[in-house]
């Protein structure tokens, strides 16, 4: 089968669906690739590096969606795109099912398989084809540069011959995949940072990226992000007060602020209110990844960057990674060649959609002229359900009850175990006689003893352990000695084999455990 | 020497092989205790040797010397990966002895039996003693001629005990020994009838002890014990692989019963009291293996894993394989590393690699400590040994329950030839065969390296999570060459 990219035909994007890297991976799949003239080349990818790489260049976008069997693209397709799908074609690309009815529709009637590459669903597994996660990162990444483009100053602190130069405080709101990306870039050019989120078991890894959690003085029941697959969900309006206190508080101290914070197929909140951005220095920026979704901060304008009355620069891009469109096609190339590959199980160059498959399943939209979004809930839960509550700290009280209780069924256990060896003791005693109770007794404590002992033995030693009591358990040379002196030959024979052998076992039981021992070596 | 002089010797000797079994608390400590060990030992033998009734002394002597010198060749060969079956194999010589022993107690029953039929009617006391003593008769014959009825009834019984367990041992021990040395197959292997065979042979068993109380003559001593050799056999056959630290525990313990059971019908204290010591040993051993594997006594016993509950969960992803550079590269930049070495290590004699990577990786300043599972190896301690026979110092060798904790806070986890005891299926999959065993959760830690020959199963044959974890890289290959690879890249 072959598999087409064409160039990309919203304005100001750059990316591109495959680069020859992509494309040879495609080709050991057993697909044919084929690209669009200049496809790549606001990427950094010429024809000649696809020629290069095997690709076939085509020269309209007209003849490429009619000859490829699969079309791998970016952005949305538009109106003419949609036209040209056909049936029986697999369309690889974003495609924002939640708000593209119509593109639905029109890929239904025309029978063709459309795999929404944001829909991939967010399972261990299906990390290598994330799209969204991968694109979110190039956002996090370049969120930074361009604070630190529209920024004055240094991020890191200094001090020069020239006077001392304080550090950059940096704050990112919401730590999803973007925000952690925000956060290693900002901490990496030695920013303060400090990081907020609603979901309290992301803190560990904010502070894994070095920056700072900020901790709300709030106690609710934040919903487990495991539920929700790792997304954040709609707060509670007292939740949201303590929230914007706390970033009120903060405003005057940042002199950059990311915020980040989406809820899935919901207006981004607003995080950060105008009174705060009135609060802050002159010069401080405001990097607002929300702001296709009417951004975090109300003042954003989409696709624009605008600068306030008090001089705070306030950026709303939302083609962050188009600008760093070599490096996000290279990802974006990687994750659909893992679909791909996801596709193609036998390496045939056949696709094979497999609608049991629970990635392949999430990220269909359309198949065989059926809607199939949304899709049932995946089979694997996203991420590890957070750990139940350690059990409540015990009063001294309860502590004390439970301690007593321990020790009382510990001295029961105790006293009808003796209970009942004094009784066996006993029924013994009344029938055996006198001699063999004797040792008897002697073999009860040194069981008694034995089980004392042993217990303490270190758990290194449990191999010379149990080479001593191999030498030790060769007194059974006694026994043989006892018998040795016997007048009947037949008896002489077998003690002298028996000691013979018990001598084996006490030399070579204790040397060998000698030997050991010496080894073990402090360091 | 005289009667109470030998009771003050095996008095002092029983002490000291308790302060020797307790010294064993700590590696310095035990360095003393083998010498309490060894002391006692000698007190105990040279006692017996010139207290009263033996004879025979240059048979004796004899023995005792190419006794002791095959002993000391043994010790001073072995190779510490062959442990194992050099225990097994020392085990197999008590029950041997034990056999014997009983063989010998009712030659002597019989002897005296006959001799005392004859007894003139007309001595007193002392005249029997004199005229016994003019029969040849002393030792143990002596001991026998003294008793009643009662107290021969009860001998009877002792050393029936004694060749039985004996007998298993014996041959359990040789089966275990060929196992462990690679000799039979180390697979669970039955013969058709399975455990009814043991059954049956127990109960022929305990009829020919019957008929033995009541007089059928030795006969049923020898065929009881043909039987016994049989139960041994087969039992530690069924038995196989990852089983064996509790099949040597198991052994070692009997071995200890078997003397204490001679002990009873020699009536000597000393043996029963060190019978009794290495008895309980190994029924605490037994006890920790078993503990360790979530599995209980009977069930390792009667062989092969519980059945399970419901169909495994599946695994999801992939093996990732990495080569040697990338190991390196992981471990240069790692600050801590927990190796984690099992049955895998000794079998590829890995440990002098691995402790070559230790030292390197140290001398670079790096944390590195060892997490041995109980069950670890073949034998119960055994990773232990190996590890110090490589020079790896010991205060880094750690216990699972010690170091469990730790593998959250671990850069890099390495597991070396083993399987099953880091299998995450233990705790997530209640449905696994091994649900509940405790094992090291070296998945915590943030990326762990997986030393293995191929793509197979461990010992239970339970597929393994860990390996298809996002932070798990497979390292595949021979233990000792891809160490020895991965040595290169570091320097």
């Amino acid at each position: 089968m072959k598999i087409g990219t064409p160039k990309e035909v919203y304005e100001g994007e750059a990316r591109v669906a495959m680069t020859p890297d992509s494309a040879q991976a495609l080709q050991k799949l057993g697909y044919e690739c084929a690209i669009e003239t200049g496809a790549g080349a606001l990427a950094g990818f010429t024809d000649a590096a696809y020629e290069e790489a095997g690709v076939e260049v085509i020269k309209t976008p007209a003849a490429l969606w009619k000859d490829c069997d699969i079309v791998a693209k970016v952005r949305q397709p538009n109106d003419t795109e949609m036209k040209r799908l056909r049936k029986g074609q697999t369309l690889i690309s974003f495609f924002n099912p939640a708000g593209n009815e119509a593109g639905l529709e029109a890929a239904k009637k025309k029978g063709a398989n459309v795999i929404a590459m944001e829909m991939v669903p967010r399972i261990s597994r299906a990390q290598k084809m994330d799209a969204l996660s991968s694109m979110a990162n190039i956002a996090g990444y370049r969120a930074v540069i361009e604070a630190g483009n529209n920024y004055g100053r240094f991020f890191t602190g200094q001090i020069t011959a020239a006077g001392k130069v304080p550090p950059a405080k940096v704050l990112v709101v919401g730590a999803g995949v973007a925000g952690l990306a925000a956060i290693g870039a900002a901490t990496s050019l030695g920013a303060i940072t400090y990081a907020f989120d609603v979901r309290p078991e992301v803190a560990e890894q904010v502070e894994s990226m070095g920056a700072e959690f900020v901790y709300l003085d709030f106690e609710e029941e934040q919903q487990d992000g495991a539920a929700t697959g790792g997304y954040a969900s709609v707060s509670s309006p007292e939740f949201r007060e303590a929230q914007l206190a706390k970033f009120r508080e903060l405003a005057p101290e940042m002199d950059i602020v990311i915020t980040t914070a989406l809820i899935p197929n919901r207006e981004a909140p607003e995080l950060w209110t105008e009174d705060m951005v009135a609060a802050m220095k002159r010069g401080s920026v405001i990097v607002d990844l929300a702001a296709e979704k009417g951004g975090n901060c109300k003042l954003t304008v989409a696709d624009e960057k605008i600068v306030t009355d008090n001089g705070v620069t306030i950026i709303g891009y939302t083609d962050f990674p188009s600008r760093m469109a070599s490096q996000a096609s290279s990802l974006y190339a990687t994750n659909i060649r893992h679909m791909m590959t996801d596709l193609t199980p036998e390496k045939d160059g056949q696709i094979n959609h497999n609608m049991e498959d629970d990635v392949i399943r999430g990220a269909t939209v359309t198949y065989d002229h059926e809607i199939t979004w949304p899709p049932p809930p995946p089979k694997v839960q996203a991420i590890a359900a957070q750990k139940k509550e350690k059990p409540k700290d015990l009063t001294p009280e309860e502590k004390k009850a439970q301690e007593m209780a321990a020790f009382k069924a510990q001295t029961k256990n105790q006293v009808s175990l003796l209970v009942i060896g004094a009784v066996l003791m006993l029924i013994v005693g009344a029938f055996a006689p006198a001699s063999f109770m004797q040792h008897f007794i002697v073999f009860v404590l040194a069981v008694f003893v034995g089980f004392q002992v042993i217990w303490n033995v270190s758990h290194s030693l449990h191999t010379p352990l149990m080479a001593v009591t191999n030498a030790i358990s060769g007194i059974i040379i006694l026994g043989a000695l006892l018998q040795i002196g016997s007048g009947n030959w037949l008896v002489v024979v077998l003690a002298s084999i028996s000691v013979l052998i018990a001598s084996i076992n006490i030399v070579g039981g204790f040397m060998v455990t000698r030997r050991m021992l010496a080894m073990f070596q402090k360091s | 020497m005289a009667i109470g002089i030998v009771s003050a010797a095996y008095i002092a000797a029983s002490v000291l092989f308790i302060l020797s079994l307790g010294g064993l608390s700590g590696q310095e400590s035990a360095k003393r205790a083998v010498w309490y060990g060894i002391v006692g030992m000698a007190l105990a033998v040279l006692a017996t040797v010139f207290g009263p009734g033996i004879g025979n002394y240059l048979i004796l002597l004899v023995m005792i010397a190419i006794g002791a010198y095959l002993g000391q060749m043994v010790a001073g060969k072995v190779e510490m990966t062959e442990m194992p079956q050099l225990v097994a194999a020392l085990h197999s010589f008590v029950g041997l002895a034990a056999v014997f022993i009983g063989f010998n107690a009712q030659i002597e029953m019989g002897r005296v039996a006959a001799i005392m039929a004859d007894v003139p009617a007309s001595l007193n006391a002392t005249g029997i003693e004199t005229w016994l003593h003019d029969q040849g008769i002393q030792g143990f014959a002596l001991k026998v001629a003294h008793k009643t009825a009662v107290e021969i009834s009860i001998l009877k019984v002792e050393v029936f005990l004694g060749v039985f367990i004996g007998a298993v041992t014996f041959t359990g021990s040789v089966v275990a020994f060929g196992k462990l040395a690679g000799k039979v197959t180390s697979a669970a292997k039955k013969l058709p009838g399975g455990h009814a065979l043991n059954a049956g042979s127990a109960i022929i068993s305990f009829i020919l002890l019957i008929m033995y109380m009541n007089g059928a003559g030795g006969w049923t001593l020898v065929v009881m014990s043909l039987f016994a050799f049989f139960i041994g056999y087969h039992l530690i056959m069924g038995i196989g692989g990852a089983d064996m630290p509790v099949v040597v525990s198991m052994l070692n313990s009997y071995s200890g019963w078997a003397a204490a059971a001679i002990g009873f019908s020699l009536g000597n204290d000393l043996l029963i009291v060190t019978g009794a010591l290495v008895g309980s040993s190994g029924a605490i051993l037994s006890y920790i293996m078993c503990k360790a594997m979530n599995r209980s006594f009977i069930s390792v016993i009667l062989g092969g894993f519980g059945g399970t509950s419901g169909p495994a969960m599946e695994v999801e992803g992939e093996q990732i394989a990495i080569d040697a550079d990338g190991v390196a590269a992981a471990l240069d930049e790692a600050d801590s590393v927990v190796i984690v070495p099992g049955y895998g290590m000794a079998v590829a004699q890995a440990q002098q690699a691995v402790s070559e990577l230790t030292r390197r990786l140290r001398a670079k300043g790096k944390e590195v400590r060892f997490a041995i599972h109980p069950v670890a190896g073949r034998l119960p301690g055994h990773m232990n040994v190996l590890l110090a026979e490589a020079k790896v110092p010991y205060d880094i060798v750690l216990e699972m329950d010690e170091i469990n904790d730790d593998f959250p806070d671990t850069d890099v986890a390495i597991v070396i030839g083993s399987n099953d005891i880091v299998n995450p299926a233990a705790q997530d999959d209640p449905n696994s065969p091994i649900a509940g065993m405790p094992v090291l959760e070296v998945w915590k830690a943030k990326q762990v390296f997986v030393s293995k020959r191929g793509q197979g199963t461990g010992y239970s044959g339970i597929e393994n999570p860990l390996f298809y974890k996002e932070n798990t890289r497979m390292f595949y290959g021979d233990a000792k060459q891809s160490l020895e690879t991965l040595l290169q890249k570091i320097s």
